[in-house]
Protein backbone atom coordinates (compact mmCIF):
# COMPACT_ATOMS: atom_id res chain seq x y z
CA UNK A 1 0.00 0.00 0.00
CA UNK A 2 1.18 3.47 -0.80
CA UNK A 3 1.11 6.01 2.04
CA UNK A 4 -1.84 7.93 0.59
CA UNK A 5 -3.84 4.73 0.19
CA UNK A 6 -3.14 3.93 3.82
CA UNK A 7 -4.30 7.35 4.93
CA UNK A 8 -7.43 7.06 2.76
CA UNK A 9 -8.17 3.68 4.35
CA UNK A 10 -7.77 5.15 7.83
CA UNK A 11 -10.11 8.02 6.95
CA UNK A 12 -12.68 5.65 5.42
CA UNK A 13 -12.52 3.31 8.40
CA UNK A 14 -12.80 6.21 10.83
CA UNK A 15 -15.87 7.55 9.07
CA UNK A 16 -17.52 4.14 9.02
CA UNK A 17 -16.89 3.69 12.75
CA UNK A 18 -18.25 7.17 13.40
CA UNK A 19 -21.37 6.41 11.38
CA UNK A 20 -22.04 3.24 13.35
CA UNK A 21 -21.48 5.08 16.65
CA UNK A 22 -23.84 7.87 15.61
CA UNK A 23 -26.50 5.39 14.49
CA UNK A 24 -26.32 3.55 17.82
CA UNK A 25 -26.45 6.79 19.83
CA UNK A 26 -29.42 8.11 17.86
CA UNK A 27 -31.20 4.81 18.20
CA UNK A 28 -30.75 4.93 21.98
CA UNK A 29 -31.97 8.52 22.11
CA UNK A 30 -34.84 7.83 19.74
CA UNK A 31 -37.74 8.64 22.06
CA UNK A 32 -36.04 11.75 23.46
CA UNK A 33 -35.48 13.30 20.06
CA UNK A 34 -39.19 13.23 19.21
CA UNK A 35 -40.72 16.67 19.67
CA UNK A 36 -44.10 15.33 20.70
CA UNK A 37 -46.06 12.20 21.61
CA UNK A 38 -49.26 11.07 19.93
CA UNK A 39 -52.68 10.94 21.61
CA UNK A 40 -52.50 7.10 21.51
CA UNK A 41 -49.29 7.20 23.53
CA UNK A 42 -50.89 9.61 26.01
CA UNK A 43 -53.93 7.37 26.50
CA UNK A 44 -51.62 4.37 26.89
CA UNK A 45 -49.94 6.22 29.77
CA UNK A 46 -46.62 6.73 28.05
CA UNK A 47 -46.67 10.49 28.64
CA UNK A 48 -44.73 11.97 31.57
CA UNK A 49 -46.93 12.65 34.61
CA UNK A 50 -46.91 16.04 36.31
CA UNK A 51 -44.41 17.36 33.81
CA UNK A 52 -44.79 19.53 30.71
CA UNK A 53 -44.65 17.76 27.35
CA UNK A 54 -46.01 18.09 23.83
CA UNK A 55 -48.81 16.27 22.07
CA UNK A 56 -49.06 16.30 18.29
CA UNK A 57 -51.98 15.33 16.11
CA UNK A 58 -54.94 16.61 14.16
CA UNK A 59 -57.48 19.04 15.57
CA UNK A 60 -60.72 17.05 15.45
CA UNK A 61 -63.36 18.43 13.07
CA UNK A 62 -66.15 20.21 14.93
CA UNK A 63 -64.41 20.03 18.30
CA UNK A 64 -63.24 23.65 18.57
CA UNK A 65 -65.30 25.69 21.06
CA UNK A 66 -64.45 29.01 22.64
CA UNK A 67 -65.64 30.34 25.97
CA UNK A 68 -64.33 33.83 26.64
CA UNK A 69 -60.61 33.62 25.98
CA UNK A 70 -60.19 29.90 26.37
CA UNK A 71 -60.29 27.60 23.38
CA UNK A 72 -61.35 23.99 23.85
CA UNK A 73 -60.59 21.41 21.21
CA UNK A 74 -59.71 17.76 20.78
CA UNK A 75 -56.38 16.51 19.43
CA UNK A 76 -56.62 13.15 17.71
CA UNK A 77 -54.42 10.72 15.78
CA UNK A 78 -57.66 9.19 14.39
CA UNK A 79 -57.35 6.34 16.93
CA UNK A 80 -57.31 8.03 20.33
CA UNK A 81 -58.24 11.55 21.44
CA UNK A 82 -57.13 14.03 24.08
CA UNK A 83 -59.23 17.10 25.03
CA UNK A 84 -57.18 20.30 25.23
CA UNK A 85 -57.88 23.68 26.82
CA UNK A 86 -55.81 26.70 25.84
CA UNK A 87 -55.99 30.37 26.78
CA UNK A 88 -54.25 32.67 24.34
CA UNK A 89 -53.89 33.52 20.69
CA UNK A 90 -54.02 30.61 18.25
CA UNK A 91 -51.66 30.71 15.23
CA UNK A 92 -53.03 31.65 11.79
CA UNK A 93 -52.84 28.12 10.45
CA UNK A 94 -54.62 26.56 13.44
CA UNK A 95 -57.72 24.96 11.94
CA UNK A 96 -60.02 22.02 12.52
CA UNK A 97 -58.87 19.01 10.56
CA UNK A 98 -55.28 20.34 10.42
CA UNK A 99 -52.17 19.40 12.38
CA UNK A 100 -51.21 21.02 15.69
CA UNK A 101 -48.63 20.52 18.43
CA UNK A 102 -49.68 21.56 21.93
CA UNK A 103 -47.38 21.98 24.92
CA UNK A 104 -48.61 21.75 28.49
CA UNK A 105 -49.51 19.41 31.33
CA UNK A 106 -51.94 16.56 31.65
CA UNK A 107 -54.59 17.09 34.36
CA UNK A 108 -55.79 14.27 36.68
CA UNK A 109 -59.01 13.97 34.63
CA UNK A 110 -57.09 13.18 31.45
CA UNK A 111 -57.59 16.61 29.90
CA UNK A 112 -54.63 18.62 28.73
CA UNK A 113 -54.01 22.25 29.72
CA UNK A 114 -51.83 23.84 27.06
CA UNK A 115 -49.47 26.76 27.55
CA UNK A 116 -48.46 26.91 23.91
CA UNK A 117 -50.17 25.86 20.69
CA UNK A 118 -48.24 25.49 17.43
CA UNK A 119 -49.78 24.81 14.04
CA UNK A 120 -48.19 22.08 11.93
CA UNK A 121 -48.58 22.40 8.19
CA UNK A 122 -47.77 19.84 5.52
CA UNK A 123 -45.38 19.87 2.58
CA UNK A 124 -48.10 20.48 -0.01
CA UNK A 125 -48.25 23.77 -1.84
CA UNK A 126 -51.14 24.48 -4.20
CA UNK A 127 -52.59 27.61 -5.78
CA UNK A 128 -55.71 29.00 -4.09
CA UNK A 129 -57.83 28.49 -7.21
CA UNK A 130 -56.80 24.85 -7.55
CA UNK A 131 -57.62 24.19 -3.89
CA UNK A 132 -61.03 25.83 -4.28
CA UNK A 133 -61.73 23.65 -7.31
CA UNK A 134 -60.73 20.53 -5.35
CA UNK A 135 -62.92 21.56 -2.39
CA UNK A 136 -65.86 22.18 -4.72
CA UNK A 137 -65.45 18.83 -6.43
CA UNK A 138 -65.23 17.05 -3.09
CA UNK A 139 -68.31 18.83 -1.76
CA UNK A 140 -70.20 17.90 -4.93
CA UNK A 141 -69.12 14.27 -4.60
CA UNK A 142 -70.29 14.22 -0.98
CA UNK A 143 -73.65 15.75 -1.92
CA UNK A 144 -74.45 12.96 -4.35
CA UNK A 145 -76.11 9.85 -2.93
CA UNK B 1 -49.84 38.19 -12.35
CA UNK B 2 -50.53 38.08 -8.63
CA UNK B 3 -50.65 41.73 -7.72
CA UNK B 4 -53.10 44.51 -8.55
CA UNK B 5 -50.84 47.33 -7.41
CA UNK B 6 -47.32 47.94 -6.04
CA UNK B 7 -48.83 48.45 -2.58
CA UNK B 8 -50.39 45.01 -2.75
CA UNK B 9 -47.04 43.56 -3.77
CA UNK B 10 -45.25 45.11 -0.81
CA UNK B 11 -48.00 44.04 1.60
CA UNK B 12 -47.45 40.36 0.63
CA UNK B 13 -50.96 39.45 1.71
CA UNK B 14 -50.26 40.56 5.29
CA UNK B 15 -46.94 38.69 5.55
CA UNK B 16 -44.79 41.72 4.63
CA UNK B 17 -42.64 41.62 7.78
CA UNK B 18 -41.82 37.94 7.38
CA UNK B 19 -41.31 37.81 3.62
CA UNK B 20 -39.28 41.03 3.40
CA UNK B 21 -37.49 40.22 6.64
CA UNK B 22 -36.27 37.01 5.01
CA UNK B 23 -35.52 38.31 1.53
CA UNK B 24 -33.98 41.52 2.87
CA UNK B 25 -31.48 39.85 5.18
CA UNK B 26 -30.71 37.32 2.46
CA UNK B 27 -30.02 40.06 -0.09
CA UNK B 28 -27.80 42.00 2.33
CA UNK B 29 -25.82 38.85 3.18
CA UNK B 30 -25.32 37.76 -0.42
CA UNK B 31 -24.22 41.27 -1.48
CA UNK B 32 -21.91 41.81 1.51
CA UNK B 33 -20.06 38.50 1.23
CA UNK B 34 -18.43 39.08 -2.18
CA UNK B 35 -17.61 42.66 -1.18
CA UNK B 36 -15.80 41.43 1.93
CA UNK B 37 -13.95 38.77 -0.08
CA UNK B 38 -12.94 41.45 -2.60
CA UNK B 39 -11.59 43.56 0.27
CA UNK B 40 -9.61 40.63 1.59
CA UNK B 41 -8.08 40.13 -1.86
CA UNK B 42 -7.17 43.77 -2.32
CA UNK B 43 -5.52 43.82 1.12
CA UNK B 44 -3.31 40.85 0.24
CA UNK B 45 -2.46 42.39 -3.11
CA UNK B 46 -1.53 45.66 -1.44
CA UNK B 47 0.88 43.97 0.94
CA UNK B 48 2.30 41.84 -1.89
CA UNK B 49 2.95 44.97 -3.96
CA UNK B 50 4.58 46.64 -0.99
CA UNK B 51 6.85 43.64 -0.52
CA UNK B 52 7.71 43.61 -4.24
CA UNK B 53 8.57 47.30 -4.11
CA UNK B 54 10.77 46.76 -1.06
CA UNK B 55 12.60 43.92 -2.87
CA UNK B 56 13.13 46.13 -5.90
CA UNK B 57 14.52 49.00 -3.84
CA UNK B 58 16.82 46.63 -2.01
CA UNK B 59 18.14 45.25 -5.30
CA UNK B 60 18.82 48.74 -6.62
CA UNK B 61 20.50 49.68 -3.35
CA UNK B 62 22.75 46.63 -3.60
CA UNK B 63 23.72 47.52 -7.19
CA UNK B 64 24.48 51.12 -6.28
CA UNK B 65 26.47 50.02 -3.22
CA UNK C 1 -1.30 5.88 -19.23
CA UNK C 2 -2.47 5.88 -15.66
CA UNK C 3 0.53 7.91 -14.58
CA UNK C 4 -0.27 10.47 -17.26
CA UNK C 5 -3.76 11.00 -15.99
CA UNK C 6 -2.49 11.46 -12.46
CA UNK C 7 0.00 14.08 -13.59
CA UNK C 8 -2.73 15.90 -15.48
CA UNK C 9 -4.86 15.99 -12.35
CA UNK C 10 -2.06 17.22 -10.16
CA UNK C 11 -1.35 20.01 -12.63
CA UNK C 12 -4.69 21.66 -11.83
CA UNK C 13 -4.40 20.74 -8.19
CA UNK C 14 -1.44 23.08 -7.80
CA UNK C 15 -2.31 26.58 -6.58
CA UNK C 16 -0.13 28.08 -9.29
CA UNK C 17 -2.22 26.74 -12.17
CA UNK C 18 -5.54 26.86 -10.35
CA UNK C 19 -5.24 30.56 -9.54
CA UNK C 20 -5.58 31.82 -13.15
CA UNK C 21 -8.10 29.09 -14.00
CA UNK C 22 -10.34 30.21 -11.11
CA UNK C 23 -9.92 33.80 -12.23
CA UNK C 24 -11.25 32.90 -15.66
CA UNK C 25 -14.23 30.95 -14.26
CA UNK C 26 -15.47 33.56 -11.77
CA UNK C 27 -17.20 35.94 -14.25
CA UNK C 28 -19.06 33.01 -15.82
CA UNK C 29 -20.41 31.87 -12.49
CA UNK C 30 -21.50 35.42 -11.62
CA UNK C 31 -23.30 35.62 -14.96
CA UNK C 32 -25.09 32.34 -14.24
CA UNK C 33 -25.96 33.57 -10.74
CA UNK C 34 -27.57 36.67 -12.23
CA UNK C 35 -29.50 34.76 -14.92
CA UNK C 36 -30.86 32.14 -12.51
CA UNK C 37 -31.45 34.73 -9.79
CA UNK C 38 -33.43 37.15 -11.93
CA UNK C 39 -35.55 34.46 -13.57
CA UNK C 40 -36.01 32.71 -10.20
CA UNK C 41 -37.13 35.92 -8.47
CA UNK C 42 -39.51 36.68 -11.33
CA UNK C 43 -41.11 33.26 -11.00
CA UNK C 44 -41.12 33.48 -7.18
CA UNK C 45 -42.97 36.75 -6.96
CA UNK C 46 -44.90 37.23 -10.20
CA UNK C 47 -45.64 33.83 -11.68
CA UNK C 48 -45.97 31.44 -8.73
CA UNK C 49 -49.52 31.76 -7.38
CA UNK C 50 -50.55 32.47 -3.80
CA UNK C 51 -50.63 29.28 -1.70
CA UNK C 52 -54.04 27.98 -0.62
CA UNK C 53 -53.04 27.48 3.03
CA UNK C 54 -50.18 29.86 3.72
CA UNK C 55 -51.11 32.79 1.47
CA UNK C 56 -48.12 34.81 0.31
CA UNK C 57 -46.12 33.91 3.42
CA UNK C 58 -45.04 30.69 1.74
CA UNK C 59 -42.84 32.69 -0.67
CA UNK C 60 -40.08 32.47 1.94
CA UNK C 61 -39.62 28.91 0.63
CA UNK C 62 -37.90 30.35 -2.47
CA UNK C 63 -34.85 31.27 -0.40
CA UNK C 64 -35.29 29.01 2.62
CA UNK C 65 -35.01 25.73 0.72
CA UNK C 66 -32.09 26.79 -1.55
CA UNK C 67 -30.15 28.12 1.47
CA UNK C 68 -30.81 24.90 3.41
CA UNK C 69 -29.83 22.67 0.50
CA UNK C 70 -26.63 24.63 -0.07
CA UNK C 71 -25.73 24.60 3.64
CA UNK C 72 -25.75 20.79 3.55
CA UNK C 73 -24.24 20.41 0.07
CA UNK C 74 -21.37 22.83 0.75
CA UNK C 75 -20.57 20.93 3.93
CA UNK C 76 -20.25 17.67 2.02
CA UNK C 77 -18.07 19.27 -0.66
CA UNK C 78 -15.95 20.91 2.04
CA UNK C 79 -15.50 17.61 3.84
CA UNK C 80 -14.54 15.90 0.55
CA UNK C 81 -11.83 18.49 -0.09
CA UNK C 82 -10.66 18.18 3.51
CA UNK C 83 -10.53 14.37 3.28
CA UNK C 84 -8.71 14.57 -0.05
CA UNK C 85 -6.16 16.91 1.49
CA UNK C 86 -5.68 14.59 4.42
CA UNK C 87 -5.18 11.52 2.20
CA UNK C 88 -3.18 13.00 -0.69
CA UNK C 89 -1.44 15.88 1.04
CA UNK C 90 -2.28 18.28 -1.79
CA UNK C 91 -1.92 21.96 -1.00
CA UNK C 92 -5.01 23.16 -2.84
CA UNK C 93 -7.49 20.87 -1.03
CA UNK C 94 -7.09 22.57 2.33
CA UNK C 95 -7.45 25.96 0.71
CA UNK C 96 -10.67 24.87 -1.02
CA UNK C 97 -12.12 23.62 2.26
CA UNK C 98 -11.14 26.86 3.95
CA UNK C 99 -12.70 28.90 1.14
CA UNK C 100 -16.01 27.02 1.31
CA UNK C 101 -16.55 27.21 5.09
CA UNK C 102 -17.67 30.86 5.44
CA UNK C 103 -20.11 30.54 2.54
CA UNK C 104 -21.51 27.34 4.05
CA UNK C 105 -21.86 29.05 7.42
CA UNK C 106 -23.70 31.92 5.75
CA UNK C 107 -26.09 29.48 4.04
CA UNK C 108 -26.78 27.71 7.34
CA UNK C 109 -27.41 31.06 8.98
CA UNK C 110 -29.79 32.11 6.20
CA UNK C 111 -31.59 28.79 6.47
CA UNK C 112 -32.13 29.32 10.20
CA UNK C 113 -33.04 33.00 9.81
CA UNK C 114 -35.55 32.54 7.00
CA UNK C 115 -36.90 29.49 8.83
CA UNK C 116 -37.55 31.59 11.93
CA UNK C 117 -39.30 34.24 9.83
CA UNK C 118 -41.43 31.52 8.28
CA UNK C 119 -42.13 29.66 11.51
CA UNK C 120 -43.38 32.70 13.41
CA UNK C 121 -46.44 33.41 11.23
CA UNK C 122 -47.21 29.80 10.26
CA UNK C 123 -46.40 27.66 13.29
CA UNK C 124 -46.72 30.43 15.87
CA UNK C 125 -43.10 30.34 17.06
CA UNK C 126 -39.70 31.64 15.93
CA UNK C 127 -37.92 28.58 17.21
CA UNK C 128 -38.65 25.11 18.50
CA UNK C 129 -36.16 22.45 19.55
CA UNK C 130 -37.28 19.87 17.05
CA UNK C 131 -34.84 17.50 15.38
CA UNK C 132 -34.69 19.32 12.03
CA UNK C 133 -34.09 22.76 13.48
CA UNK C 134 -31.64 21.57 16.11
CA UNK C 135 -29.52 19.55 13.68
CA UNK C 136 -29.36 22.52 11.28
CA UNK C 137 -28.20 24.70 14.20
CA UNK C 138 -25.49 22.11 14.93
CA UNK C 139 -24.41 22.35 11.27
CA UNK C 140 -24.05 26.11 11.69
CA UNK C 141 -21.90 25.57 14.79
CA UNK C 142 -19.80 22.97 12.96
CA UNK C 143 -18.99 25.57 10.30
CA UNK C 144 -18.13 28.14 12.97
CA UNK C 145 -16.00 25.56 14.81
CA UNK C 146 -14.14 24.70 11.61
CA UNK C 147 -13.44 28.38 10.89
CA UNK C 148 -12.36 29.07 14.48
CA UNK C 149 -10.13 25.99 14.66
CA UNK C 150 -8.34 26.91 11.44
CA UNK C 151 -7.92 30.50 12.57
CA UNK C 152 -6.48 29.38 15.92
CA UNK C 153 -3.61 27.36 14.40
CA UNK C 154 -0.84 29.47 12.90
CA UNK C 155 0.77 26.85 10.69
CA UNK C 156 -1.46 26.55 7.61
CA UNK C 157 -0.78 22.86 6.90
CA UNK C 158 -1.46 21.84 10.49
CA UNK C 159 -4.59 24.01 10.52
CA UNK C 160 -5.77 22.16 7.41
CA UNK C 161 -5.27 18.79 9.07
CA UNK C 162 -7.05 19.72 12.29
CA UNK C 163 -9.88 21.32 10.33
CA UNK C 164 -10.16 18.30 8.06
CA UNK C 165 -10.72 15.95 10.99
CA UNK C 166 -13.44 18.21 12.41
CA UNK C 167 -15.07 18.51 8.97
CA UNK C 168 -15.05 14.75 8.45
CA UNK C 169 -16.47 14.01 11.90
CA UNK C 170 -19.24 16.55 11.29
CA UNK C 171 -20.34 14.86 8.06
CA UNK C 172 -22.43 12.50 10.16
CA UNK C 173 -24.75 15.41 10.90
CA UNK C 174 -25.77 15.97 7.27
CA UNK C 175 -27.90 12.81 6.79
CA UNK C 176 -29.36 13.45 10.24
CA UNK C 177 -30.60 16.86 9.09
CA UNK C 178 -31.94 15.47 5.85
CA UNK C 179 -33.79 12.49 7.30
CA UNK C 180 -34.79 14.05 10.65
CA UNK C 181 -38.30 14.80 9.42
CA UNK C 182 -38.74 11.15 8.46
CA UNK C 183 -37.14 9.51 11.48
CA UNK C 184 -38.74 11.51 14.27
CA UNK C 185 -41.84 13.50 15.14
CA UNK C 186 -40.96 17.05 14.19
CA UNK C 187 -42.89 20.28 13.84
CA UNK C 188 -41.07 20.82 10.56
CA UNK C 189 -42.98 19.36 7.62
CA UNK C 190 -41.56 16.68 5.35
CA UNK C 191 -39.73 17.31 2.09
CA UNK C 192 -41.73 18.71 -0.82
CA UNK C 193 -39.07 17.57 -3.25
CA UNK C 194 -37.34 14.23 -2.89
CA UNK C 195 -35.90 11.49 -5.05
CA UNK C 196 -38.46 8.79 -4.37
CA UNK C 197 -41.73 10.63 -4.91
CA UNK C 198 -43.11 13.32 -7.17
CA UNK C 199 -42.94 16.87 -5.81
CA UNK C 200 -45.90 18.06 -3.77
CA UNK C 201 -45.82 21.56 -5.20
CA UNK C 202 -47.55 23.27 -8.09
CA UNK C 203 -45.24 23.39 -11.16
CA UNK C 204 -44.56 27.15 -11.21
CA UNK C 205 -43.76 27.14 -7.48
CA UNK C 206 -41.39 24.23 -8.00
CA UNK C 207 -39.63 25.92 -10.91
CA UNK C 208 -39.20 29.10 -8.93
CA UNK C 209 -37.59 27.14 -6.13
CA UNK C 210 -35.31 25.14 -8.43
CA UNK C 211 -34.13 28.27 -10.26
CA UNK C 212 -33.39 29.96 -6.96
CA UNK C 213 -31.50 26.85 -5.85
CA UNK C 214 -29.38 27.02 -9.04
CA UNK C 215 -28.79 30.73 -8.36
CA UNK C 216 -27.55 29.93 -4.81
CA UNK C 217 -25.40 27.14 -6.18
CA UNK C 218 -23.71 29.31 -8.79
CA UNK C 219 -23.31 32.09 -6.22
CA UNK C 220 -21.59 29.71 -3.83
CA UNK C 221 -19.15 28.56 -6.50
CA UNK C 222 -18.38 32.13 -7.60
CA UNK C 223 -17.77 33.44 -4.10
CA UNK C 224 -15.77 30.35 -3.03
CA UNK C 225 -13.52 30.72 -6.09
CA UNK C 226 -13.00 34.39 -5.21
CA UNK C 227 -12.09 33.44 -1.67
CA UNK C 228 -9.78 30.60 -2.67
CA UNK C 229 -7.85 33.05 -4.87
CA UNK C 230 -7.39 35.39 -1.93
CA UNK C 231 -6.29 32.45 0.25
CA UNK C 232 -3.78 31.32 -2.40
CA UNK C 233 -2.27 34.81 -2.43
CA UNK C 234 -2.09 34.85 1.37
CA UNK C 235 -0.50 31.45 1.69
CA UNK C 236 1.88 31.51 -1.26
CA UNK C 237 3.17 35.01 -0.54
CA UNK C 238 6.83 34.07 -0.74
CA UNK C 239 6.74 32.02 -3.93
CA UNK C 240 8.26 33.22 -7.19
CA UNK C 241 5.13 32.73 -9.30
CA UNK C 242 3.16 35.09 -7.08
CA UNK C 243 5.85 37.76 -7.50
CA UNK C 244 5.53 37.37 -11.27
CA UNK C 245 1.74 37.86 -11.30
CA UNK C 246 0.56 40.84 -13.34
CA UNK C 247 -1.60 42.14 -10.48
CA UNK C 248 1.40 42.10 -8.12
CA UNK C 249 4.01 43.51 -10.52
CA UNK C 250 2.06 46.50 -11.86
Amino acid sequence: MRPWQKRAAIIGGGLAALGVAAALALNALNSNIALYVTPSEVVAGKAPQGQAFRIGGLVKEGSLKRDNLTAHFVVTDTVKEVPVAYTGILPDLFKEGKGAVVQGKLGPDGSFVASEVLAKHDENYTPKEAQQAIDKAQAAAKGKP
Amino acid sequence: MNWGSPAEFFAMGGYALYVWGSFGVCAIALIMEPILVGKRRSEVLRSLRRAALADQLEDEGNKAG
Amino acid sequence: MKENKLIHWFKYASPQSFYPLAGKMIPWFWALTAVFGLSGLWLSFFVAPTDAVQGDGYRIIFIHVPASWMSMFIYIVMACWAGLGLALNTRLSGMMAQALAPTGALMAFLSLWTGAFWGKPMWGTWWVWDARLTSELILFFLYLGFIALQAAIDDARRADKAGAILALVGVVNVPIIYFSVKWWNTLHQGSSVSLNKSPTMAATMLWGMLLMALCFWMYSIAVALMRVRAIILERETHTEWIKDLAEVKQ
